[in-house]
């Protein structure tokens, strides 16, 4: 049973390592796919919305976990 | 089929594998230094061996999932995933955090195991274990490397290029039976977290039935544009550690 949690633990710390940055990079995925459909956005744009919110959500981690 | 088209999913499985494998590899050699040579190989055939069943048992599963849903969770884990390594080693670089070094893990991992006294049997428990251990999980990170850069029907390339990391690490393993310091594993790691990080995010965005411009030429702009917003988490992660945090500079009251 031990082993079993250890391993589960590991396997969680492959993805999530600072909680914040995990659950704002979730939530602008599940933005993505649910709103963006309805928002009308030429195809171009879909793309560099999406990769904006992430670029923007790693740097504010970053600059948020160098000030701690 | 070209090299352009084949050629990221190699790539990127090669060089995120290396770091992998250049990690498994130090904690071996530790071993094998420290407690003997024959615990350390059967702790890491052990490892091999679980890995091989997990991929045969697990991976014929995942040719039965829809194209789009498979995308879209690989891509969502492939996301995770990289944007971790990327934050870390932004961070890495801006100063933040120490820098990863292999020979200092290797030392580590050599005198924490000279501290535990070696069992009089055939194997050693303790080495056994901590092989196993190390093969176990960064052969997972490996497996869960190669699945997600063949995310696109790409999964001979990216075993060629795990498999070549692979070769590559052991070769020079048995060569120098020293950790591999001259890798210059935190530049891999960076340049891996954007990789990553690109493909996250085109997988996604493919799942999602997104029409990315130029196809696969996309996952080039894509990591462009992750590269220049980690220079900017650089340069931000310096500046802030140039500036006393809010605490420290507030006046006393009163």
């Amino acid at each position: 049973m031990n082993a079993i949690k250890i391993a589960l633990t590991e396997l969680y710390g492959l993805f999530v390592d600072d909680g914040s940055l995990a659950i704002g990079t979730l939530a602008w995925v599940a933005f993505i796919l649910l709103l963006l459909p309805r928002l009308h956005l030429p195809h171009i744009a879909q793309g560099i919305v999406f990769f904006a919110g992430l670029a923007a959500i790693l740097v504010e981690n970053v600059y948020r976990s160098a000030r701690k | 089929m070209n090299w352009a088209h084949i050629g990221p999913a190699l790539l990127a499985s090669f060089l995120a594998s290396l770091v992998e494998f250049v990690e498994a590899l130090t904690i071996v050699l530790a071993v094998g230094v420290v407690r003997g040579w024959r615990s350390a190989i059967a702790g890491t055939l052990g490892g091999v061996l679980l890995l091989t069943l997990l991929v045969l048992l697990f991976g014929p599963a995942l040719q039965r999932i829809p194209l789009h849903s498979l995308q879209l969770v690989i891509g969502v884990l492939l996301l995770l995933f990289g944007i971790r390594w990327l934050r870390k080693a932004v961070l890495r670089a801006g100063g933040k955090l120490s820098l990863h070094d292999e020979a200092k893990i290797f030392e580590r991992e050599k005198n924490k195991l000279s501290g535990q006294t070696a069992q009089k049997s055939a194997l050693d428990s303790i080495a056994v274990a901590t092989t196993f251990k190390a093969v176990t999980l960064e052969g997972l990170e490996v497996v869960f490397i190669v699945i997600a850069t063949s995310a696109g029907g790409m999964l001979l390339p990216a075993v060629y290029g795990a498999s070549a990391a692979g070769l590559l690490v052991i070769l020079l393993g048995m060569v120098v039976h020293k950790p591999l310091t001259r890798v210059p594993e935190n530049t891999l790691k960076y340049v891996v977290g954007v990789i990553l990080t690109a493909f996250g995010t085109f997988w996604i965005g493919e799942g999602a039935g997104m029409h990315w411009p130029g196809s696969d030429i996309a996952l080039l702009a894509l990591g462009a544009g992750y590269l220049l917003a980690s220079w900017a988490g650089v340069y931000l992660t310096r500046k802030a550690l140039q500036t006393p945090p809010p605490s420290q500079t507030k006046q006393p009251a009163g």
